[in-house]
């Protein structure tokens, strides 16, 4: 079927109307897309259905103008972002999506998908937030099971139990696949700069062939392995906190350029959910996929104890020096969290800062001065 | 051998000099300008005046234009060199610094005489001495004067808006309505106390020994109220200002 392009698509820049074409040449093949924006998404129910789940645009501070004609400005840069870019149609992927899933992970999220669900279908999860509660799981069960019926309905196919396992099967192989890169840091000194790894992680989730994705993780991994490894050793730091696609060069390249490399990215894109494996041998695959999910120690949780069991075991695993949490400004649940953090981080003896920021340039200067002197300090 | 330390600030730059045995042999506060490079260049030619040359010092730079001294050896960030630099000055090697620049505010933790922690002001000018400046100007004063006049404030009032802006048009407001200006001038200073108390619970450990650096070293009003609010005797020296330099200088010694 045709598919539309958007109006300001012969203004757009080169990349973003190749993005264009390529998710418009998935689309008129027949394939549905779903998009997702939050780690919390069970991508293996698309996969089961045969829907292309595609990570959403949200990383960007050119679309922040556009979502502030309706959002308020002091949310998070994440979330205008994200809205922006659906309200401008500037995401060939959020452009293109048959639907979108979202979950109630925090305010803006929750309230930023109630307007976007006025643009798309947008189908939101609501997730149960003090996860060690009994009622938690099979709450969870029963939201991953109210979404896979959602996307059966919406798309006329069924998710049969044994699809879900061979989806969940492919989706590890993924997991191990990117964890296995990710575990390569543990090396002195780190093999991988650290912008590149993360752009490259990042890129991978664009790839919209599961196996074609894995093989060119491995591909990546071999490569790193027999390249020789550098030969000086930078300080060693985790970053942990919010989704910093969106600052990765302010913040990641100054950690690059003021003597550090980034060891291990604890928060979303990194290793935090990636080692979420999904149990296949599992009685019930749906309770399998809720347990993995419900493993994710995002902030939004109440209390979010798995992020303070995961960070000094990590800052052990990859032999960090210091701990570098970012937030994203007004990101309440991680901006509180920091103080917690911060005492966790003390209590093993290990250098930590906190550093809010946003989207913008305004304060690349006195970004690059903290994380230098931070670096000093260590 | 002498070693420079150039404290490059948004406002104004400090330089020091040391000789071998880390006595200060000469110090010099100016206006940064708009041209770092062209101030880098001053000192210099000051520098040789003083009969330093070149060849004869070892220079670390530091503050915001400290990459823009073309002739240093090392650039240091400010807050190590402010740590450095306040150990030197206090002989004291277990405190906290409140150092309140030009562009930021401060509070660096130090720990058996090094930096243990740090924490800056956020990105806007709240709780800075360029805050001070602004509504200073605004009530047609200088810093000082603005400072003693807090002092004869009756009725206490509070400035509510953080952002520089929007606290500049709520003190023009309070003009308007005939305020005293000792009281706008007392509601000036609290705002930098509060914002300075709140970033230093953030990072110090409680009855912290706390010691103040940076322009507002000789503003004798400012050290007592921030005394009253952290409920601890706050200290400073009229060298502070040049606690960043000296801290320079100090990592000069180091450079082979």
């Amino acid at each position: 079927m045709e598919q539309q392009l958007p109006k300001n698509f012969e203004a757009y820049a080169e990349g973003r109307k190749n993005g264009f074409l390529k998710i418009k040449s998935v689309k008129e093949s027949g394939r549905n897309v779903a998009g997702y924006f939050c780690t919390f998404a069970p991508l293996e129910i698309f996969d089961a259905a045969n829907v292309l789940a595609v990570s959403l645009c949200g990383m960007s501070g050119e679309t922040i103008p556009d979502a502030e004609t309706e959002l308020p400005k002091n949310i998070c840069p994440l979330v205008k972002s994200s809205y922006g870019f659906a309200l401008a149609e500037k995401c060939p992927y959020t452009y293109y999506a048959d639907m979108i899933v979202g979950e109630t992970t925090c305010d803006a999220k929750k309230k930023m998908y109630e307007r976007l669900g006025k643009l798309k279908d947008m189908y939101v999860m609501q997730l149960p937030q003090g996860v060690d509660e009994a009622y938690a799981k099979p709450m969870m069960v029963k939201e991953v099971k109210l979404l896979a019926k959602y996307v059966e309905k919406k798309f006329g196919v069924t998710i049969t139990d044994e699809a879900l396992r061979k989806a969940a099967v492919k989706r590890n192989e993924y997991r191990h696949a990117l964890v296995e890169l990710m575990e390569l840091q543990t090396e002195v000194p780190a093999p991988v700069p650290s912008v590149q790894l993360y752009k490259f992680m990042d890129s991978i989730k664009f790839n919209f062939d599961l196996d074609a994705a894995i093989a060119s993780v491995h591909e990546l991994v071999a490569k790193i392995k027999a390249e020789k490894a550098p030969k000086e050793n930078e300080k060693r730091i985790m970053v942990t906190g919010c989704p910093i696609g969106g600052v990765l060069d302010k913040v990641v390249g100054a950690i690059e350029n003021n003597g550090g490399r980034v060891v291990c990215y604890e928060n979303c894109s990194g290793i935090k959910a990636t080692r979420c494996y999904v149990d296949t041998d599992a009685p019930d695959i749906y309770e399998a996929l809720a347990d993995a999910y419900m493993k994710i120690g995002c902030s939004v949780m109440t209390p979010n104890p798995r992020r303070m069991e995961n960070i000094p075991n990590l800052v052990n695993e990859f032999k960090v020096d210091g701990i570098i949490d970012v937030t994203l400004q007004t990101c309440h649940t991680y901006m509180i969290e920091t103080r917690a953090v911060r005492k966790l981080c003390e209590g093993i003896g290990k250098p930590y800062m906190s550093l809010e920021t946003d989207y913008s340039h305004s304060d690349d200067g006195q970004i690059d001065t903290r994380i230098a002197a931070f670096l000093e300090t260590i | 051998m002498n070693y420079v330390g150039i404290d490059m600030g948004s406002t104004c730059t400090k330089v020091i000099v040391m000789d071998e045995s880390q006595k200060i042999i000469f110090h010099k506060v100016m206006p940064t300008g708009w041209n770092c490079i062209e101030t880098a260049q001053s000192i210099l030619e000051m520098l040789e005046e003083q009969g330093i040359k070149r060849e004869q010092f070892k220079c670390v730079a530091t503050g915001y234009g400290r990459i823009s001294v073309p002739y240093m050896d090392k650039a240091i960030t400010e807050i190590s060199c402010h740590g450095k630099g306040a150990c030197y000055l206090f002989g004291e090697k277990d405190f906290t610094v409140i150092d309140i620049g030009g562009q930021d505010t401060k509070v660096i933790e130090i720990a058996g005489g090094a930096v243990k922690n740090f924490n800056m002001n956020d990105k806007c000018s709240a709780g800075t001495g360029k805050f001070l400046e602004i509504m200073a100007a605004t009530l047609g004063l200088g810093l000082n004067d603005l400072c003693e006049l807090s002092r004869e404030s009756k009725n206490h009032i509070v400035i509510s808006s953080m952002c520089t802006v929007f606290a500049e048009s709520e003190v023009v407001s309070l003009i308007g309505r005939g305020t005293e200006k000792a009281d706008i001038a007392y509601a000036v200073v609290e705002s930098i106390v509060n914002k300075v108390h709140g970033q230093l619970g953030k990072i110090a450990p409680k009855n912290s020994v706390v010691r103040l650096t940076g322009g507002l070293c000789e503003a004798p009003y400012i050290i007592e109220a921030m005394s009253k609010k952290l409920d601890t005797e706050v200290k400073s020296d009229p060298m502070a200002r040049y606690a960043g330099a000296i801290g320079a200088a100090l990592y000069a010694t180091a450079i082979k």
